[in-house]
């Protein structure tokens, strides 16, 4: 049986870990390879990197900090691919085809594009081209808006699109999408659990796999979106920076509440 | 020396990051010579087909692919489209001819009616004969890693030593010979995955 997925998801803003709340308060963890390095040895089943970096933006704050900058995301990627060996996604800031190309060579094996997918919505298609369909993950941020209904917003949740998600989410299938990243932006950090009703809306107007992400706060959230929002995929950012052991807790929980999750190995070093 | 194809697909530094944390040497590589002076080959890739082809041709590299394999029998492994690659024919967006080493055929997933999502991502569970070189001493049930959305068709079904099961049985590992091929991502399966790269680094 195929089994569903654990992917703990890491936000990276100029180099830094953060922990990210409804797209716009960002706190600093510190470094995200240590970070990886743990999660590792910790049976995730793979791992997504957003790059929520502006490149019009630099903290100077961290100057002066213990914390040191890890530099660009190539790094960071380079890093990571060399002691993880689960699948790993890289997001944000992805432009052109090159961008792409220098992620994967780099160390990656699938890429999140989010902003320009919805900009030039052949690139969705362009793209899975040259590198296969379940090289590109679309990156769908929902949040509803004045009018109470869901919508899709890009640029890191400051841009409006008018699109409704299960437009969206249905276009971008069918020009190429492999797996969609879904995440509510009015849950990101509010630990109040997945939005159901947004997650198995997509879920059902589409035949890719899709990843909820956005409002875990506690272990039981991800049995919710597997049994009721009917993802292939569990992912969340916070629960996994705050708690110790997080990925074996939350794998004994949904292995206690009957799901099919792969088993927790311990990483044997070869060398 | 184990020689890593590159032809322009898919995620070459995966498999050479895996064999370095295994402390295999290896190269990744599209010069003939370098392949012809390797111990053993590895194909990877992920994309689609037709593409894996026409970059082989444009390279040159399926004479000395096929010398080195079905002559001088070095051992290889294919991956995931490197599995693929080496079946007769792929139908994947159109009808492809691969390098023949296999008699079978590249289909996809049809799974109408039986809400299974194509492509195929994530961890299964494959039913392994460790008879296998690259199998033998490991659990008879082991969980890798898989992205795909086409298969391999296999008419002689005694060359198959893992199944895998996505709507019905599909064949995960075949070996024939001094040809071993997974369509899952050893390099990417943690330490079950590690250990057929390794298997295969000493035959």
């Amino acid at each position: 049986m195929l089994k569903k997925r654990l992917i703990p998801c890491l936000f990276l803003k100029n180099g830094h870990l953060v922990r990210s709340e409804k797209f716009s308060y960002h706190q600093l963890l510190g470094d995200p390879i240590a970070q990886v390095e743990r999660i590792n040895s910790w049976s995730a089943d793979e791992l997504i990197y957003i790059d929520i970096s502006n490149d019009d933006y630099y903290d100077l704050r961290r100057d002066d900090k213990k914390t040191k900058s890890m530099g660009n995301i190539y790094d960071i990627i380079e890093r990571v691919s060399k002691t993880c060996f689960i699948p790993l996604t890289f997001g944000g800031n992805i432009k052109t085809i090159e961008d792409i190309k220098e992620r994967l060579r780099r160390g990656a094996d699938k890429v999140v594009i989010n902003t320009i997918a919805f900009e030039n919505t052949d690139f969705i298609g362009e793209s899975a081209k040259v590198f296969g369909r379940q090289c590109i993950v679309v990156g769908i941020d929902v949040k509803i808006n004045s009018k109470k209904e869901y919508e899709v917003y890009v640029g890191h949740g400051k841009i409006s699109t008018g699109l409704h998600p299960v437009v969206w989410a249905r276009e971008v299938e069918k020009r190429g999408a492999g797996e969609i990243f879904l995440n509510s932006i009015d849950r990101d950090g509010t630990a109040k659990g997945y939005d159901i009703t947004l997650i198995k809306m997509i879920v059902d107007s589409v035949s890719i796999p899709v990843i909820a992400c956005g409002g875990v706060g506690i272990f039981e959230h991800f049995i919710d979106g597997i049994k009721e929002g009917g993802v292939s995929a569990v992912s969340a950012g916070n629960i996994f920076n705050f708690t110790e052991n997080s990925i074996i807790q939350a794998k004994k929980t949904l292995k206690n509440a009957g799901i099919d999750i792969r088993p927790i190995i311990k990483l044997v070093n070869h060398g | 020396m184990i020689a890593i194809i590159d032809y322009g697909l898919g995620n070459l530094t995966s498999v050479k990051n895996a064999l370095d944390f295994l402390g295999i040497e290896s190269q990744i590589t599209n010069d003939i010579q370098k392949i012809q002076k390797a111990d053993k080959i590895i194909l990877p890739g992920v994309g689609a087909f037709g593409y894996g082809m026409e970059n082989l041709k444009k390279l040159d590299l399926i004479e000395v692919l096929n010398k080195e394999v079905i002559e001088n029998k070095k051992p290889f492994l294919g991956i995931c489209l490197g599995m693929q690659l080496i079946c007769k024919k792929s139908y994947e967006e159109g009808v492809f001819e691969g390098l023949g080493w296999i008699d079978a055929q590249v289909v996809r997933f049809s799974l109408e009616g039986e809400k299974l999502l194509v492509p195929h991502v994530g961890w299964n569970e494959v039913r392994c004969n460790l008879s296998s070189p690259i199998l033998t001493g490991g659990n008879k049930e082991q969980t890798f890693y898989f992205v795909h959305s086409y298969y391999v068709d296999i008419k002689d079904k005694s060359v198959v030593v893992g199944w895998c099961d996505y709507g019905s049985s599909f064949p995960a590992i075949i070996q024939k010979e001094n040809i071993f091929a997974v369509q899952f991502h050893p390099e990417k399966s943690q330490t079950e995955g590690l250990e057929i790269l390794r298997k295969f680094s000493t035959l």
